[in-house]
């Protein structure tokens, strides 16, 4: 349990702002705090992958977007032409099935959100495998390239298929009913219920990725990080783990979308797309890299700026820029730029060599 | 049975003939030496034998097991641990957590358990720590254990590495190049590092430029030029050897 203690301030600070928000009646940033806690945790995810395992991927828009999508589709999708089918028979006699309403009122049977939320982290979780094997041969820009193609492929996809819900994305998605009375929805009765919900959820997650890495599975990525060569000689299956914790993170990434989509009512193309992967890398590496807490904290207060629209219409300039500063000025993450030296570094070089043709003479 | 047994070995880069029908064994308990003049084949000898490059043709047995072809994590397992000629310390790790990845093939901490730190993965960690300590010990040099590896001295950063080689138990080490980039001093005490590895049970095989090393402490040397074996035998004999010489001195 002592080991547990490192999360004391982030669950005081967590129930303090919503504590906050109450006193202030400035309730509607908890949506806000709540849809950024699931992009982060998408953002950890893909820290254990980047930072750590040093494995870089331009494609987890695209897990986020399997998951969200396919829990989309199946839960607002009507299956009732499918009724004198055997398979339907199975699933309805599975309790898979529910009942719902379309828009204008019409009686629909869908897939119940849990069985949908399951198929869709385990369809990610397979394609994640699927496209690891080969991919994950690649190395440095290699990787990233053929993660990009990946990213484009899903991409085009939601804004090709009517399945999908082409440019409009899918909407009217049902709320997603846990136990205990709790239900992953958007509406304002569960605005605070919701909000702990995400925090939990990402909490959970920091916990298990931080386990991870302070074990021997995590110093195996670690080493993998620092040199493929070295780490199999020491006995690493360098294949089998980075395509471990490849599908780890798009695990990850899947139940980020699953619930965010669910809280969200909806989902559309965007989140598929090309900028939110590239947003996703910027902000692990504003983190530092290999920084759990620093891509917790920069995919929490980037996300929450963007959401509640501070970037305004330059929304992803705004991100290229950060990731253009940041490979410039702080490498290793804006934590470490806590004392300046990056920054005076780069300057003072600059400065030397303005003044060097002078010394000369 | 030899413990490790090299027969007609040989590998082409393109049409480069790197290494050419190369056979030796290495017995149980054995130093034994490759020498050769510069690009003569002796670092990818070691790469074929771990699997860091597959052989073009011959086998490689260890203990009459095959392990030709096998790739590198699966012959570490199998008992063969290396050191790099180039060496290749983990950075942003301290050195404990280098040696550390040592115990990776002695202990099996999956995934999942991992992620759950289950009971027994945690008093495995405890295993993992106190092994690796010990072989900080064994090698004077637990006082770094919390530094960063890569940012240590040539000579301490080769301790490391030995460090971590050893805490895999292995039956047999290959050295590439132990002593390179050391003093005279420093060199004389890796000699003394190899000749007590020997007296854990560790059979030794190295590639070594550094000649009064290679005499010194070696019961057997295989010389190599140009990806072919010209000489083996014990070090007084390759002294005297009229080809060995020829190849090093020219003609």
């Amino acid at each position: 349990m002592r080991r547990l203690l490192f999360l004391l301030p982030l669950v005081i600070l967590v129930v303090g702002v919503q504590v906050l928000t109450d006193w202030t009646d400035t309730r509607y940033y908890l949506t806000q705090l709540t849809m950024a806690a699931y992009y982060s945790l998408l953002i950890i995810g893909l820290c254990a992958l980047m930072g750590y395992t040093g494995q870089i991927s331009l494609g987890h828009a695209g897990f986020f977007a399997i998951g969200g999508y396919l829990s989309a589709a199946l839960t607002t999708r009507n299956l009732a032409f499918f009724q004198d089918q055997a398979f339907f028979r199975l699933l309805e006699g599975a309790g898979i099935l529910a009942t719902g309403q379309d828009i204008y009122g019409a009686e629909l049977v869908v897939v119940a959100p849990w069985a949908a939320c399951l198929v869709a982290i385990i369809a990610a979780a397979l394609i994640a495998w699927l496209l690891g094997i080969p991919v994950l041969k690649l190395k440095g820009h290699y990787l990233a390239m053929a993660t990009l193609g990946f990213g484009i492929i899903i991409y085009r996809i939601a804004l090709a298929s009517e399945y999908f819900g082409e440019a409009d994305g899918i909407s009217e998605v049902p709320p997603f009913l846990l136990p205990f009375g709790l239900e992953v929805s958007g509406s304002f009765a569960v605005r605070e219920a919701n909000y702990y919900i995400a925090w939990g959820l990402l909490i959970m997650g920091l916990i298990l990725l931080r386990n991870l890495i302070d074990s021997r599975v995590g110093r195996a990525l670690r080493s993998i990080h620092g040199s493929e060569d070295a780490a199999g000689a020491m006995g690493v299956d360098t294949a089998r783990c980075k395509l471990q914790v490849f599908v780890l993170s798009a695990v990850f990434a899947a139940v980020a979308g699953v619930f965010l989509t669910h809280y969200n009512g909806g989902i559309g193309p965007s989140e598929a797309g090309v900028m939110k992967s590239v947003r996703y890398v910027a902000i692990v590496a504003v983190g530092g890299m290999a920084h759990l807490w620093g891509a917790l904290v920069m995919g929490v207060v980037l996300n929450f700026l963007s959401l509640r629209g501070v970037f305004g219409s330059y929304d992803d300039a705004v991100f290229g820029l950060i990731l253009i500063g940041i490979m410039l000025f702080a490498p290793n993450g804006v934590l470490s730029l806590l004392n300046f030296s990056g920054v005076l570094d780069f300057f003072r070089r600059r400065r030397r060599r303005v003044k060097e043709p002078g010394g000369l003479r | 049975m030899a413990l490790l047994a090299v027969s007609n070995l040989g590998k082409q880069f393109g049409g480069l003939q790197a290494v050419s029908e190369v056979s030796f064994s290495v017995e149980r308990g054995m130093i034994k030496a490759v020498i050769g003049p510069n690009g003569a084949g002796k670092t990818t000898l070691f790469n074929l034998i771990t699997g860091s490059l597959t052989p073009s043709s011959g086998s490689v047995l260890l203990d009459g097991r095959d392990i030709t072809g096998h790739r590198p994590h699966q012959i570490a397992s199998f008992g063969i641990a290396r050191t790099f000629q180039n060496i290749k310390l983990f950075p942003g790790m301290t050195v404990l957590e280098n040696v550390m990845i040592g115990r990776h093939i002695r202990s099996s901490g999956g995934f999942i358990a991992s992620m759950l730190h289950l009971p027994w993965v945690l008093a495995e960690e405890q295993r993992i720590r106190q092994a690796a300590l010990e072989r900080l010990e064994m090698l004077g040099i637990a006082e770094l254990a919390e530094l960063e590896a890569t940012s240590l001295a040539f000579g301490q950063q080769r301790a490391v590495e030995l460090a971590r080689a050893l805490a895999m138990e292995p039956d047999l080490l290959l050295l590439d190049e132990p002593a390179a980039g050391l003093n005279i001093y420093e060199t004389a005490e890796v000699g003394r590092l190899i000749s007590s590895i020997r007296q854990l049970g560790i059979t030794v095989l190295l590639v070594e430029h550094d000649m009064s090393l290679v005499m010194d402490i070696s019961d057997e040397i295989v010389v190599l030029s140009f990806g072919r074996k010209i000489a083996e035998d014990v070090p007084e004999a390759i002294q005297s050897n009229e080809e060995v010489i020829k190849v090093y001195l020219g003609e």
